[in-house]
């Protein structure tokens, strides 16, 4: 079965939030040898009982499939959605990109910037921090062309997603 | 109740109200506030083991032979180190456990306190789930909770963490009532179309087969009664894996033995010839499918389990129905009947089967002078099968040879470390049985390697008066770490003879139990015999040929049609790929 080409999957996962309950989730993913590609968490109840864990991962239909299922039986896990097989859905991320430079580089990356909708958050003399977000996509593009103007580091969040329309999964 | 108890008090109050009757420990610094609230009552008993791993398995055998939860207490730091073996032994077997660990005070967590370890971060991965408890308030819930989830869906182990402050501290504790969760929910029912499909498939298949494992066993002695009465309306034949044993009675027709890497030819060539494989509880193990490209070419699948998880892991079947697999065996015979289903004409498939049985592959062959241990193990049952004896082991050939030869007639009478293949099981898990079956006749089958692994466990023995009896299958070698050896590493012996190894009958003697040597075929009934008279706990250390190789096999990587019957069978030298198997 690991044969079969591998698929890009976002996960959502909601989980109690409580201690341990990551650390869980990302065990099973490495016990088991399943790939991470981005993961981020945060509560999401008003009550802060539950958070949304969104995984990215990859692997053949069947290591999905196999994945869900394990997640599913983890006695802190409210339910497991996968988006990709899910339907319609956004997916997101937000990156921050360090960029130093002067002279028509500077000018360069302000342009480049303004083309992505790209906001600087931070401005000094020779550096901007650029807060820039949107496809993983998009994001990748922009860090790309930063290189060309001084990019000096990056942080990202990872994918966050959530189906489109009006139900909650 | 409704008055404050400390946190100790507490649990044994929760365990108490469970219906706990025995617990399975150990003491130490971060638990005496539990072993004194123990002292102070009567209704719990506890059996006092001389090594924790022992304390699990032991509850490991409790839990198997009575269908109850097995409860464990143990220290923090090495108490709950040295339960792990065991907690991850019952979590791939699917036994039912709660095991209480003790922790250091909440405020020194963290800090490398002594006898501090991350109990709750090591048990992780090897428990259904694990709780560290920081509030007295908490314990009474979590203890309950922890039993459901514990015996619920596919049962396992459940560890709890508590901190020593939280043993001392005063809480209110109420009975619950019904406890329900409000994410876990095990699917119990299983879904009616998926089940009258699979009875359809079942009515119209010309070479069906029942395949089923140790999930029969943990749905309850019911389900061992639908299975029969399941093989009786389709006349489909039944195999079963090493932890199924037992759910079908030896003798029934329609049993093919087990199947897998020891089983038998007929139940494995009837595996890979089939038309249409009902598998019931039990989950593809690989030491079941043998070579998986290879494994029941030509059959529509179906998996019937409670654990989601075992669907299409390794092996892509057709069908999947989710539920405990006693209620979709009578769900399944609710619909056969409903439908006016017959027994199918299958004279052909049985014939094929006839052929196949006739190899006679568990069969063995005197030669020489020395006891098989084949042997031995047919006449202990023979001569003790009356009794309708529980039987443990250890692990090693020994314990292929009691799944092959030692017939089990009924569930939970079989106790074995199937999935994590734990030497040093067999002795306390025995322990476990015995006290929950005081007058049944316990005997472990061990090695003689695999016994030293939990040998201290003859005092636990000795002080509860437990009756339990050691069959040593004494061949003087880790025999199958020999015979793959011999097999696949140019007989080599490295490091698989047992050495040096003690007197038992003195090493018995020196725990106050009865030691019997059996030399040889000629003492072999009076040796099992003094055995079954003697009313105390007896090691037997039974000397049998030191060279024999566990037969019928399918090797490392092959395919079930690729069975080795005998030692006179061509064994080509195993590949680079086949010798990475383990
Ligand atoms: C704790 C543990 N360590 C190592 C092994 C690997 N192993 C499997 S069988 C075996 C030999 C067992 O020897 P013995 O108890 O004498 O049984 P025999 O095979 O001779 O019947 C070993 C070392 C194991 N299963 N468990
Ligand atoms: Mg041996």
């Amino acid at each position: 079965m690991k044969h079969l080409p591998s698929e890009r999957h976002t996960l959502s996962i909601l989980v109690d939030n409580e201690a341990g309950v990551l650390a869980r989730i990302v065990g099973l993913f490495s016990a088991r040898g399943y790939n991470i590609e981005s993961l981020t968490v945060a509560d999401v109840s008003d009550d802060h009982a539950v958070s949304r864990i969104t995984v990215v991962t990859n692997g053949p239909p069947p290591v999905i499939d196999q994945i869900m299922a394990q997640l599913d039986r983890l006695v802190p896990v409210h339910r497991v959605v996968d988006l990709t097989d899910w339907g319609p859905h956004v997916e997101r991320e937000m990156a921050l990109v360090k960029v130093a430079g002067a002279g028509e580089k500077r000018v360069e990356a302000l342009r480049l910037a303004d083309i992505f909708r790209a906001r600087p958050v931070d401005t000094s003399i020779n550096s901007f921090v650029f807060e820039v977000s949107g496809s993983s996509e998009k994001v990748n593009q922009f860090i790309t062309l930063m290189r060309e103007v001084g990019l000096v580091e990056v942080a990202r969040t990872g994918v966050v997603a959530i189906a489109r329309g009006a139900e909650a999964v | 109740m409704g008055t404050e108890q400390t946190g100790a008090e507490i649990v044994v109050q929760a365990l108490t109200d469970l219906g706990v009757e025995v617990v399975f420990g150990y003491p130490g610094g971060a638990v005496l506030p539990i072993y004194d609230a123990l002292f102070q009552q009567n209704r719990i008993r506890h059996i006092l083991v001389r090594h924790e791993q022992a304390a699990v398995h032991a509850a490991e055998g409790y839990a198997r032979a009575s269908g109850k939860v097995g409860v464990v207490l143990v220290t923090s730091g090495p108490g709950a180190t040295n339960a792990v073996t065991g907690i991850t032994d019952a979590l791939m077997d699917s036994i039912p456990l709660v095991v209480l660990t003790g922790q250091v005070p909440t405020h020194l967590i963290g800090t490398d306190a002594f006898q501090e370890c991350d109990t709750v971060g090591i048990t992780r991965h090897c428990s259904k789930h694990n709780y560290l408890v920081k509030e007295t308030a908490k314990l009474g819930p979590v203890l309950h909770e922890a039993f459901y989830i514990a015996r619920s869906g596919r049962p396992g182990p459940v560890v709890i963490d508590i901190p020593k402050d939280v043993q001392i501290m005063k809480a209110r504790y109420d009975k619950p009532g019904v406890i329900s969760h409000k994410t876990y929910k095990p699917q119990v029912k299983g879904d009616l179309a998926a089940i009258e499909a699979a009875v359809d498939m079942l009515a119209a298949a010309e070479r069906p087969i029942l395949y089923t494992g140790g999930g029969i066993i943990n749905s309850g002695p019911v389900a061992s009664q639908l299975l029969r009465e399941l093989a009786k309306v389709t006349g489909a034949p039944v195999t079963s894996t090493l932890m199924g044993l037992g759910a079908l009675p030896d003798d029934h027709p329609q049993f093919l033995g087990m199947l897998g890497m020891h089983g038998s030819y007929e139940a494995n060539m009837a595996m890979n010839k089939c038309d249409l494989m009902l598998c019931l509880g039990a989950r593809f193990d690989d030491r079941v499918t043998g070579r998986l490209d290879a494994f029941s070419p030509g059959s529509r699948k179906i998996h019937v389990d409670i654990d989601r998880s075992s669907f299409n892991k390794t092996v892509r079947v057709d069908l999947t129905i989710q539920g405990d697999v006693g209620s979709v065996m009578e769900d399944m015979l609710k619909v056969w009947r409903a439908r006016g289903h017959k027994t199918t004409d299958q004279k052909a498939w049985w014939g094929q089967i006839a052929g196949w049985r006739s190899r006679n592959s568990f069969g063995f062959e005197q030669k020489g002078e020395s006891l098989l241990p084949q042997k031995a193990i047919q006449r202990l049952y023979e001569m003790t099968k009356a009794k309708k004896p529980i039987i443990s082991t250890e692990v090693g050939q020994h314990q292929m040879w009691a799944a092959q030869h030692f017939g089990f007639h009924d569930p939970n009478k079989w106790l074995t470390s199937g999935g994590l293949g734990t030497m040093g099981y067999g002795l306390p898990a025995a322990i476990g049985a015995q006290l929950a079956f005081p007058g049944a006749l316990v005997i472990d089958i061990a090695g003689e390697a695999s016994i030293q692994m939990n040998i201290q466990e003859l005092g636990t023995a000795m002080q509860y008066r437990l009756p339990v009896k050691i069959f040593i299958i004494n061949n003087e070698y880790m025999g199958m770490v020999r015979q793959w050896q011999e097999l696949n590493h140019g007989g080599r012996y490295s490091e698989s003879y047992s050495d040096s190894l003690p007197d038992f009958v003195k090493l018995a003697e020196a725990y106050g139990w009865k030691g019997i040597v059996i030399e040889g075929p000629h003492d072999l009934d009076a040796g099992i015999q003094a055995m079954m008279d003697h009313p105390g706990p007896v090691v037997v250390d039974c000397r049998v040929a030191k060279l024999a190789n566990c037969f019928p096999m399918i090797p490392s990587g092959a395919a079930h049609t690729d069975m080795i019957l005998s030692a006179a069978d061509e064994v080509g030298p195993a590949d680079d790929d086949a010798k990475a198997l383990v």
